[in-house]
């Protein structure tokens, strides 16, 4: 069969940015103590524009996006399951949490070199494991903790009280971090990280929000690279830079018409992390001129999201755009409360329906045909209502094709039969191979 | 124009051979260890039963999980889409297509063009599917017809937990050892089966006409338990179930303007 060839395409150009930077990140948080700096662990979500506050010289290991890492290692994903299956912990625990909890076990890290104990743990609470999560560390590697707990339900219910509770946490975290480093905390820093943070993940909301163009400018294979960054460390101003050098490249290949799958001819969202190790499933999809421009998850685990003025999802605006300067600390973590509390992706832990509307509204606005779920078994926290979204998608008319799996343990997938899945919802779609 | 369609699976290979509506000849081999000559075979003996020569066969359509090994198919169709247009073909009012087959148990809804409109799939465990009742009769030591007869002699409802082969195997060893009679298991086991499958259909959406095909539609015990599962009284069993995905794929390949 012929390939089809409609549109053209062309590699990224910050590409191999993204990668420097990635690896400058875990390269500098193995290395930091060397020169003096201070090191920390939490989630991917923890609040760290106020660590940010300790000084230049702090640095973060944020664990989701490690864990990931070692799923792309087959032999220390390995090594790093049998050590937590080792420790008595049930296989059907969050697979972040066990890899993490592996690589500690071993000590090893895997960019190389025994694996970097933090000077503390600064956490957020809203899945079921986060908490527990980083007290088993705290208690194995003999570091302080603090947890926030930010599970006040969904952002349209948020009231004053809610908000406050959330801001006495951060507030009384900053003695603590005070206190527990020996360093004092200067609040022009943490103003200043907010700031960064709102800039950072309303950019990359932007990036994605230009994803509704036909043909997509980039699909979703290719955005796990980039999302990371803010998966990494929110508040960094290296890594909103980045995503602005992205978000111009990215307007400049819709304006000249540049695809990310040359043959794009069918638009579908995913759900949840991918399996890290199965990639090539995306690929795959390609043959059949289906591209994933994205995913609730890809898009709004770090992005922050907003109605626009004409009634569409985009970016939301930050304070800076909206002309409100932040002067004293609890003004900073006011503005920080509230603008994490409205992350599109924390919103399915109080509603499955909050995520199934919005979900069809990525359905209508990127002009989608289809909607791919993944059952991924080692999330119980993002994967917790998905087949109401699938009922709610099904209700709706969207076709949806749903497969289990897991996003770093590969004994949980069997990708033929995923494949094969795949080839049966393409056909009910109407898609024929377009390549072999 | 005659069609060719093999349906390559888990463990048997089978071929149909059409002309417009007329189904000229079926056969079946296992599929054994040597996929390609088991596909030769089984061709050769459908071409055989017809008393058509291979050129007489315009288009070939292949399906079936080893599908690949069908290299001179013109047309390839995945599972679900081949048992919606087999089903269509042989119940016009079939909406709700149920397959069980060896290793994989489908719902699928379609539409009265034998289109998809809907599946789902058991995962990779196979306790839908019909190696779950196989290892289950040789557990009770009968036959496959003994083990669907004999289940409709009992009127108990006993949950079996198990969501896995194994488990199940190793919880049908402990009815065995509770005096539990044969009769009583063989339905616990065709009900959890069934409570598998009507979960997948019902998970698509139930719409009449149901059809059932695929080798375990021959089991009268479990064709029982998924009425009573799904709670209704009408399931219509495909003529010669295990044939329905070739005789799509054959349809299609018919279709297929390439």
């Amino acid at each position: 069969m012929a390939t089809v060839t409609k549109y053209p395409t062309e590699p990224l150009k910050c590409w191999n940015k993204a990668k420097e930077l990635r690896l400058k990140y875990y390269k500098d948080y193995a290395e930091c103590k060397q020169r003096g700096g201070i090191r920390w662990s939490g989630g991917a979500w923890a609040m760290d524009a106020i660590p940010a506050g300790l000084g230049d010289d702090v640095y973060t290991l944020t664990s989701e996006p490690y864990a990931a890492s070692v799923a792309f290692d087959p032999k220390l994903n390995a090594e790093c399951q049998s050590a937590a299956d080792a420790k008595g912990w049930s296989r059907d625990l969050c697979y972040y949490m066990r890899t993490y909890w592996g690589s500690m076990y071993v000590n090893k890290y895997a960019f190389g070199g025994e694996f970097p104990k933090p000077d503390f743990v600064y956490q957020t609470q809203i899945c079921c494991s986060h908490h527990k999560w980083y007290q088993h560390v705290s208690e194995y590697k003999k570091v302080p903790y603090f947890t926030i707990d930010v599970s006040v339900g969904a952002y349209k219910d948020l009231d004053e009280g809610k908000i406050q509770y959330v801001v006495n946490q951060m507030q009384e975290s900053i003695p603590w971090m005070e206190k527990v480093t020996g360093r004092k905390f200067d609040d022009e820093k943490l103003i200043a990280a907010v700031n960064s943070e709102c800039r950072t993940t309303s950019l990359w909301a932007e990036v994605c929000t230009l994803n509704k163009a036909i043909p997509a400018p980039l699909e979703e294979k290719t955005m796990y690279a980039l999302y990371v960054l803010a998966t990494l460390s929110k508040h960094s101003k290296e890594f909103g830079d980045f995503y602005e050098e992205l978000r111009d490249e990215v307007k400049d290949r819709i304006a000249r018409g540049i695809a990310a799958v040359s043959n794009e001819r069918c638009r579908l969202i995913t759900d949840t992390q991918p399996p890290w190790s199965y990639l090539s499933m995306y690929r795959y999809m390609e043959k059949y001129g289906a591209v994933s421009v994205g995913s609730l998850y890809t898009f709004a685990l770090e992005g922050v999201f907003a109605d626009q003025p004409d009634g569409s999802w985009g970016p939301r605006p930050t304070p800076e755009q909206l002309g409100i300067k932040i002067r004293t600390r609890e003004e900073a973590l006011r503005i920080y409360a509230d603008w994490n509390l409205c992350k599109p992706e924390w919103q399915h832990f109080y509603d499955p329906q909050i995520k199934t509307d919005i979900m069809l509204r990525m359905v209508k606005e990127f002009k989608l045909n289809g909607v791919i779920l993944h059952l991924n078994r080692g999330c119980e926290g993002l994967s917790k209502g998905i087949m109401e979204n699938r009922l709610g998608l099904v209700k709706a008319g969207v076709p949806v094709m749903t497969y289990e799996g897991n996003m770093g343990d590969e004994k949980e997938m069997d990708y033929p039969r995923t494949l094969s899945r795949i080839d049966s919802f393409m056909e009910s779609l109407g898609l024929g191979k377009l390549e072999n | 124009m005659i069609t060719a369609g093999i349906d390559v699976g888990a463990k048997t290979i089978k071929v149909v051979l059409l002309d417009g509506d007329k189904i000229l000849a079926k056969a079946q081999v296992l599929a054994g260890f040597e996929t390609e000559q088991s596909v030769e075979e089984a061709y050769k003996e459908a071409l055989g039963k017809a008393g058509i020569e291979r050129s007489a066969v315009v288009k070939v359509g292949a399906t079936g999980a080893g599908r690949k090994a069908v290299a001179f198919a013109q047309t390839v169709v995945t599972e679900v889409s081949a048992d919606a247009r087999g089903a269509v073909f042989l119940h016009p009012s079939a909406r709700t297509v149920i397959d069980v087959g060896a290793e994989e148990g489908r719902g699928i809804k379609t539409n009265a063009a034998g289109k998809v409109v809907d599946f789902a799939v058991n995962e990779k465990c196979a306790a839908g599917a019909g190696a779950f009742t196989e290892s289950m009769a040789r557990a009770l030591e009968v036959t496959l017809a003994q083990f669907g007869e004999i289940s409709l002699k009992s009127d108990k409802t006993i949950p079996m937990n198990a969501q896995c082969t194994v488990f199940a195997e190793s919880e049908v060893v402990s009815l065995i050892h509770s005096n539990i009679s044969k009769e009583d298991i063989a339905r616990a086991v065709h009900d959890a089966i069934a409570s598998r499958i009507s979960a997948m259909v019902r998970r698509v959406g139930l719409e009449q006409d149901v059809v059932l095909m695929g080798g375990v539609a021959y089991n009268i015990g479990f064709l029982e338990s998924i009425k009573r599962t799904m709670g209704i009284e009408n399931v219509v069993v495909l003529e010669d179930p295990e044939y329905v995905g070739a005789l799509g794929a054959a349809v299609v390949a018919g279709a297929d303007g390439n």
